[in-house]
């Protein structure tokens, strides 16, 4: 009797517990994603959710690099390698040879350079939306999420109109109602001068709303609207003005180029805005003066992570040890100081580019190799031949017998007798017999050599970026070296730039001397030429992704990169002027001269030198100023019209 | 393991059975062709100029694209079918019908089987009875230049460069020696002369190839004359 009553009490228990209804028992909250409400409820979770809209953003040269050349991600998902993206452009020699082919081709397809992510778009559409509907935040911090994912959108806008001129401008997260129709999706390309428009315009509505504060780098603050709002007005001035001179680069519905009489509007927004971050409504921004030899000192901006660097102003920042850290050290550090064997040297710039310094005196002049007669010029010191010459040289580029992490590099391309004669060899370790000296290493460690790659083959090594931090060239530690996206130098010269356009080349010159001055010219210019602009941009962002847009917005392209060989007589002249051509990176080998007796025994010559990989010259085409949207983009979206010379 | 008789009757069966085929045709009709104008070939820069292939009626509207060789011939394998063939805009040193400012025209082409059509264009420029010679390490040019769009779309010479160099292919990008005389400088559009030394070159050869091109003002690609192999 007992057992019949437990066993009917189980029996009811199992029957009444399972009588539940449906949607309490399946409708489970799920424990490993968090509903959108409950996201938006702490302010610590959506700032993790912004941390990844931040990480998503885009640059041309990045230190870790990106999914891929091709837009939106290559099928395979393999990364296009750090350094590669600042190796282009006749800048720099990609010491890899499985990298060769960017000095082998003959141009850049129509496709390169191509972005499209509206996925991304949409997320920080999202965002907003969703930022905007919470309920549980309080107004400061929503009011400031909201700002920084427009500032993301707003500076991914600017990253695609740069790259493909108007695009559709999507401010809202479209959805699909799944009727079959999907005409309400399809949105036409903007005019190029509305999506810049539509950039000016959110960061004058931001920027009020973002902190002023100076030591926030890696977060939107009022300074890096102002400082994407002066770029982006100073793009689309120059567009403005020089796409004049192009006019087969626009499209009848203004989707490419911009009318001329826009310019001045872009150019007085351009400087307004600079002015703003100058005259320190933003935060007390000012050029970074630390260091007593200006060439460390210059180094030292994009190194020095303290409160003390008040010249960056948006980054994109690295930890080490706390997961993300990028490769640029490890993959562009001299062999011979190399903390990962044979991990080292592939981003060399070229001669191009170090010759472009000026000397002190403000003039050009190529680095010396020959005398009047036509003699070889001796050297008692490697770095005797780069002196007397802007302090951003040797801040920018490691030159030969250069100081890295308290060691000298060793780049030597041979030994030269008195006869002329050139001894060399294959690698430093292969021995050649020196008449009088025997068997004797003939090569520099650090290279150059034809072709033996991860060692210099123009005979620099770069030092943007390069960190001295021990262990910071091993592949496992990497470095976290931040990489400058928006600084204050950047922020000088737009403003002498759209001031210089704007007739007032008082103001302009103001500003450009104070960058010159931190790089050691100290006498100031006094006369102020378009040619001027361009170069002192070229010197002084060299390597931090402003290349290919500069030229495309001055138009310059074509000119300078107009697929026709170089010889080193073309090398050496016209140095400073903003046409000159630059299809063909070249080297400087140095050879130590050996010749007893003489009294240059010893000192070291140097030659031009174009490496032997370098086949190929750049052309850039009409068809490249605006990158090419691909066919399944055009199928998909009848409303998308293509670019023009494609 | 003993194999047995069987074994191999039914491996070789599996073996037969798996050749059944399982792809399309891959294209088999040629379409080529060149550009001529009044049946004289017009020469352009290797891999510059680029056509346009569309088949209509397949979806998604993309094109076949392809360029054009340096004697300005051109070929694609295709399935037949109805095609059109057009030139984008802004490319070739020539003018191509527009239908209204920016719509360009096509050509409607039919294929079935392989077949030749060659493209009437209308170039700028025409360079006529191109003499090329060397001597003594210098390579020299006579030809005559002929201005063919005279109306309200005529543009100037930008300038005219002799290119010589190693291989066949003869271009800007592709030379070892060129010598540039620019438009301005031109007196007489008949009996130009150019000359450009050969440089030395390794490993040594006794020729070059050699060809005159003209670059118009404000046309991004060049018009060539037809490549010469030069003894010297």
């Amino acid at each position: 009797m007992k057992k019949i009553s437990i066993i009917t009490m189980l029996a009811i228990s199992v029957v009444a517990g399972s009588c539940r209804k449906d949607s309490s028992f399946l409708d489970v909250p799920p424990k490993q994603v968090l509903p959108t409400d409950l996201a938006f409820s702490d302010p610590a979770l959506v700032l993790s959710i912004l941390g990844d809209l931040y990480d998503r953003q885009r640059d041309f040269s990045s230190l870790d690099g990106y999914p891929s050349r091709e837009y939106p991600q290559s099928p395979n998902g393999d990364r296009e390698p750090g350094w590669r993206t600042f190796a282009d452009f006749s800048e720099a020699f990609p010491s890899e040879n499985g990298s060769s082919f960017l000095v082998q081709r003959t141009g850049w397809g129509y496709g390169e350079w191509a972005i499209w992510d509206y996925g991304y778009i949409r997320d920080l559409n999202l965002f907003i939306q969703r930022a905007t509907a919470a309920t549980k935040l309080t107004e400061g911090d929503k009011a400031r999420f909201i700002a920084e994912a427009r500032f993301l959108r707003a500076n991914y806008y600017f990253e695609m109109v740069k790259r493909m001129g108007g695009v559709p401008l999507i401010t809202d997260p479209l959805a699909y109602d799944y009727s079959g129709n999907v005409t309400p999706l399809q949105r036409p390309r903007a005019k190029e001068s509305e999506v810049y428009d539509f950039i000016i315009s959110e960061a004058e509505a931001i920027k009020s709303i973002l902190p002023a504060d100076v030591n926030q780098k890696s977060r939107a603050t009022k300074a890096a609207a102002l400082a994407m709002e002066s770029r982006a007005a100073l793009y689309a001035g120059s567009i403005a003005k020089y796409g004049a001179t192009t006019p087969q680069v626009s499209l009848p519905g203004n989707e490419v180029g911009i009318p001329s009489t826009q310019a001045n509007a872009y150019y007085t927004k351009a400087l307004s805005a600079s002015q703003e971050i100058i005259n320190g409504s933003a935060g007390s921004y000012q050029l970074y003066k630390v260091l007593p030899d200006l060439s460390d000192n210059f180094a030292a901006i994009f190194l020095d992570k303290s409160s003390v660097n008040q010249e960056a102003i948006f980054v994109e920042d690295f930890k080490a040890n706390g997961g993300k850290v990028h490769g640029f050290t490890t993959n562009d550090q001299p062999f011979s100081i190399s903390d990962e064997g044979l991990d080292a040297g592939r981003l060399n710039p070229s001669l191009n580019l170090v010759e472009a310094f000026e000397k002190l005196d403000n003039t050009y002049a190529p680095i010396a190799t020959k005398d009047g007669a036509g003699n070889p010029i001796y050297y008692a010191n490697q770095l005797d031949a780069f002196a007397g010459r802007d302090a951003r040289l040797a801040g920018t580029v490691l030159l030969p017998n250069g100081l890295f992490k308290g060691k000298r590099t060793e780049v030597y391309a041979g030994y030269q007798l008195g006869d002329g004669t050139v001894i060399s060899s294959g690698d430093a370790t292969i021995t050649q017999d020196i008449p009088g000296l025997g068997k004797t290493q003939v090569v520099g460690k650090d290279g150059p050599v034809n072709g033996l790659e991860f060692r210099t083959q123009t005979g620099f090594y770069v030092r943007k970026y390069l960190d001295p931090t021990v262990g910071s060239g091993r592949r496992g530690r990497g470095s976290d070296v931040n990489f400058i996206r928006y600084r204050y130098a950047e922020v000088l010269l737009n403003a002498a730039e759209a001031a210089f356009e704007l007739g007032q080349t008082g103001t302009a010159l103001g500003y450009i001397n104070q960058v010159r001055s931190r790089a050691g010219l100290t006498t100031p210019l006094a006369l102020l030429t378009f040619d001027r602009i361009v170069h002192e941009r070229r010197v002084e962002l060299a390597f931090e992704g402003h290349t290919l847009y500069d030229m495309k917005r001055w138009r310059l392209a074509t000119k300078v990169w107009d697929g026709n060989q170089m010889s080193v007589a073309d090398l050496v002249s016209n140095i400073g002027s903003a046409t000159k051509h630059n299809t063909q990176p070249f080297g400087l080998w140095p050879y130590k001269y050996y010749n007893p007796g003489n009294a240059n025994n010893g000192k070291w010559i140097f030659k031009e030198v174009k490496p032997s990989a370098v086949t190929g010259a750049n052309k850039f085409q009409a068809g490249n100023y605006y990158s090419q949207i691909g066919d399944d983009i055009l199928s998909a979206n009848p409303k998308i019209v293509k670019q023009p010379n494609q | 393991m003993k194999i047995k008789f069987h074994h191999i009757i039914l491996g070789l069966l599996l073996a037969t059975m798996g050749c059944k085929k399982d792809n399309y045709e891959a294209p088999a009709s040629k379409l080529t062709g060149r550009l001529t104008y009044k049946g004289q070939a017009i020469n352009v820069e290797y891999n510059q100029v680029p056509f346009e292939l569309y088949q209509p009626g397949f979806g998604k509207n993309a094109p076949i694209r392809g360029t054009f060789q340096q004697d300005g011939s051109y070929s694609s394998l295709l399935f037949n079918g109805n095609y059109k063939f057009t030139i984008p805009a802004n490319q070739g040193p020539f003018m191509w019908k527009e239908v209204s400012a920016g719509k360009r025209d096509t050509i409607a082409v039919t294929i079935s089987g392989s077949q030749t059509m060659d493209v009437e264009v209308t170039p700028y420029y025409l360079i006529n009875n191109a003499k090329i010679t060397a001597a003594n390490k210098i390579v020299n040019a006579v030809f005559d230049l002929q201005k063919v769009i005279t109306d309200a779309n005529a543009k100037d010479i930008g300038s005219v460069v002799l290119y010589i160099n190693k291989t066949q292919f003869v271009s800007g990008s592709d030379n070892i020696a060129a010598t540039e005389v620019a438009g301005s400088a031109i007196t007489s559009m008949n009996g130009v002369s150019i000359n450009v030394n050969i440089p030395t070159i390794t490993p040594t050869q006794n020729y070059v190839f050699a060809r005159v091109g003209l670059r118009v003002a404000g046309v991004e690609d060049m018009i060539f004359s037809p490549v010469v192999k030069v003894t010297y």
